[in-house]
C-alpha cells in the first residue's frame, strides 16, 4: 500500500508537486495520467527515495520513504523513464546483476518473470544496448521484478513504444497484479487509463481527479457531442463561434464538441452549422472518454488561474 | 489542396546494415499538399527511411527524389528544401527563443529582412512575442514543440518531416499542434509525419504502415478501415502489425 500525504516539492520557483495526497491499495493497478512536466516523475522519485520532498510524507507498505529508505528500496521494483540498464552487458548479465545486488538469484524468482523473460530469453547473449524498444522494456521489467518486490513503480514504461508492444506490456502488468503486487504506473497515453483499477489525472503538480476509470468518465458534467463532418478543420473553426461552446477538439475522424449542460440539442447544433454554410454534418450526443475528462478539467484548471 | 503531383518519389528503396535489411524495397509517392502518415512498430524501419529522405543517410539502392532532388547526389539541395522536427531533437535549450530562430534562419540561408519579418509574424501568431528573450529550457514542453515546428517551416520548405512531434504533450497542446499542421498545409507545405498516437493517424490524408522493413499497407484512413474491417486506425494497426 502506498500512502502519500500533502507531498510538496519545488525546484527553485517551479512547483513540481503541490500538496499531493493519494493512496494506492495493496494489489491495485493505479495509473498516474498526465503530460510531460505534470509532476509524475517527481512523485515517483520521491517514493523511490531518490529525491527528498520539501514537505509532506509518504509511506510504502508502512515504511517511511525518508526515514526507512533502505528498507523501502528492498521491497520495491522501479523502472525509471529512461532506459537505465547496462547497455554493454548482455540481457542475462543485466538480470544476474540485479538479482545479485538484491541478494537473490535468477533461479529463485524465475517463476515471477517467466512469462516476460521467456520472450527475450532467445536473445539472452545479446547486449542490452542492441535490443529493440519493446525488448528493452521487457528486460527492464524483468530486472525490476527479480527481487520479488511488493510494490512496482513504473515511470512511463510505454512512452515511445508502438501500439502493439504497449498492449502486450499492459497484459503483463495485469498478470503481475494477479500475484498481489501493488503497481503504480504513469503514462501520457489517455487510452491506457481504462486498463487501470483507479487513476489520478495530474497536471502542473496537482491531482485534478482520482477515481476508477468508469466513475471518472461518468463525472463529465457538461454536454458532449460527436460531430461528423467532411471538413474537420473548417467545421471546428465554425463551432468555436457556437454560443455556450466550451471546447471543440478533434478526436480521430470526428470532432468532440463540449457545450454548457442543457443548452443545445443535436438539432440546434445542426442548425447553427447549416447557417454557417457547413453541409453534410451529423451531430450526436456522446459518452465522455478519459481524454475528454482530462481536457475539461484542464480548461477549468486554466480558467481558475 | 491535394494534388497528384509527387513531391517525394520512392522506387525500390533498399537500405542494408551489414546483413540486416532495414528498408526492403519500398515504393511510394507523397503528393504535394497532403499529410502523409508514416506509422509502424518500433524497429520497423521508419527512422531509417526518414533519414534517407532527409539526405542524412545514403540508401543501398533504389531511385528516390525529394522535392525534385536526388537522394544520392543532391542531399544538400534536399536539406535546403525541407524542414525537420523530432521529439528528441528540436531546439537549443540554452539559447533564447530569438537566438534559436536566428540560428535556424542562418542555417537555412534566409535573408535577414525576410527572417525578421517572418520571426515577428510567427511569434505574434504563437503568442510568444513577450517570451522572445527567454531560454528555451525555461519554456513548457508544449510551447517548445509548437515553436520547434514553426521554426522547422520558417524557411517555407516544400516538405516538413515530423518524427513523433507530439510525444508526451498534454491532450490540448497535442490538438493545437495539429492545427499548426493544418495551417502549414494551407500554405502549400507537404507534411510527412510519424506518430504512436493512432487517433492522429486519422488526421492524415494517407497513411502508410511499415512492418519488418516493408510497407504493408498504404491508403486513406477511410479505405484502410474498410479493407481491414476495423472501427478505427488503432484496430487497423493491431491487425496488421501483430
Amino acid at each position: 500500500m502506498i500512502v502519500v500525504n500533502d507531498l510538496h516539492k519545488q525546484y527553485g520557483e517551479v512547483v513540481a508537486l503541490q500538496k499531493v495526497s493519494l493512496s494506492v491499495e495493496q494489489g491495485e493497478l493505479f495509473g498516474l495520467i498526465g503530460p510531460d512536466g505534470a509532476g509524475k516523475t517527481t512523485l515517483m522519485r520521491i517514493l523511490m527515495s531518490l529525491l527528498l520532498p520539501d514537505s509532506g510524507t509518504a509511506t510504502m507498505n508502512d515504511l517511511d520513504v525518508v526515514a526507512d529508505y533502505k528498507k523501502v528500496r528492498l521491497i520495491t521494483g522501479y523502472m525509471p523513464g529512461r532506459f537505465s540498464l547496462y547497455p554493454d552487458l548482455t540481457v542475462e548479465e543485466n538480470l544476474k546483476f540485479f538479482a545479485t545486488v538484491f541478494g537473490t538469484t535468477i533461479q529463485e524468482n524465475y517463476h515471477l518473470i517467466k512469462d516476460i523473460y521467456q520472450q527475450i530469453e532467445p536473445f539472452k547473449n545479446r547486449r542490452a544496448g542492441k535490443l529493440s524498444g519493446g525488448m528493452k522494456q521487457k528486460l527492464a521489467l524483468s530486472c525490476a521484478m527479480i527481487h520479488k518486490p511488493e510494490i512496482l513503480i513504473l515511470d512511463e514504461p510505454t512512452t515511445g513504444v508502438d501500439a502493439v508492444s504497449r498492449k502486450e506490456f499492459w497484459e503483463m502488468l495485469k498478470r503481475l497484479k494477479e500475484l498481489g503486487i501493488t503497481i503504480l504506473v504513469s503514462t501520457p497515453y489517455m487510452d491506457e487509463a481504462s486498463l487501470c483499477d483507479r487513476i489520478a489525472l495530474i497536471q502542473e503538480g496537482q491531482l485534478m481527479s482520482v477515481a476508477t476509470p468508469s466513475v471518472m468518465m461518468k463525472s463529465f458534467h457538461e454536454d458532449l457531442w460527436t460531430i461528423r463532418t467532411r471538413k474537420i478543420y473548417d467545421t471546428s473553426k465554425s463551432l468555436e463561434r457556437l454560443p455556450s461552446m466550451i471546447s471543440v477538439n478533434s478526436f480521430g475522424q470526428v470532432l468532440h464538441l463540449v457545450t454548457k449542460k442543457g443548452v443545445h440539442t443535436s438539432a440546434s447544433i445542426h442548425q447553427f452549422l447549416t447557417e454557417n454554410g457547413e453541409a453534410e454534418i451529423l451531430a450526436e450526443p456522446a459518452e465522455a472518454s478519459i481524454e475528454d475528462v482530462f481536457i475539461l478539467l484542464m480548461n477549468h484548471h486554466k480558467a481558475r488561474q | 489542396m491535394i494534388t497528384r503531383e509527387p513531391v517525394i518519389t520512392v522506387k525500390n528503396m533498399v537500405k542494408k546494415f551489414g546483413n540486416f535489411i532495414a528498408n526492403d524495397n519500398l515504393n511510394f509517392e507523397v503528393y504535394k499538399g497532403e499529410i502523409f502518415g508514416f506509422i509502424g512498430a518500433n524497429g520497423a524501419g521508419k527512422t531509417t527511411a526518414i533519414r534517407i529522405l532527409c539526405g542524412l543517410s545514403t540508401p543501398t539502392s533504389g531511385e528516390m527524389k525529394v522535392a525534385g532532388y536526388d537522394v544520392f547526389r543532391q542531399t544538400e539541395k534536399i536539406k535546403q528544401n525541407i524542414g525537420y522536427m523530432s521529439q528528441k531533437f528540436s531546439l537549443y535549450e540554452d539559447l533564447t527563443v530569438y537566438e534559436n530562430i536566428r540560428f535556424y534562419g542562418g542555417v537555412y540561408g534566409m535573408k535577414i529582412a525576410e527572417r525578421k519579418a517572418r520571426t515577428k509574424e510567427m511569434l505574434d501568431r504563437l503568442g510568444l512575442t513577450a517570451y522572445e528573450n527567454r531560454k528555451i529550457g525555461d519554456l513548457p514542453l508544449g510551447w517548445k514543440q509548437k515553436l520547434a515546428f514553426s521554426i522547422a517551416i520558417l524557411h517555407n520548405p516544400k516538405i516538413v518531416f515530423l518524427d513523433e512531434p507530439t510525444g508526451g504533450v498534454d491532450p490540448i497542446t497535442r490538438r493545437q499542434f495539429w492545427n499548426l499542421i493544418y495551417e502549414a498545409i494551407e500554405k502549400g507545405i507537404t507534411v510527412f509525419v510519424t506518430t504512436h498516437y493512432m487517433d492522429e493517424a486519422e488526421y492524415c490524408d494517407r497513411v502508410s504502415i511499415m512492418a519488418d522493413g516493408k510497407i504493408v499497407a498504404l491508403d486513406t484512413p477511410e479505405n484502410l478501415k474498410k479493407q481491414y474491417d476495423a472501427a478505427n486506425m488503432d484496430e487497423v494497426f493491431l491487425k496488421i502489425a501483430r
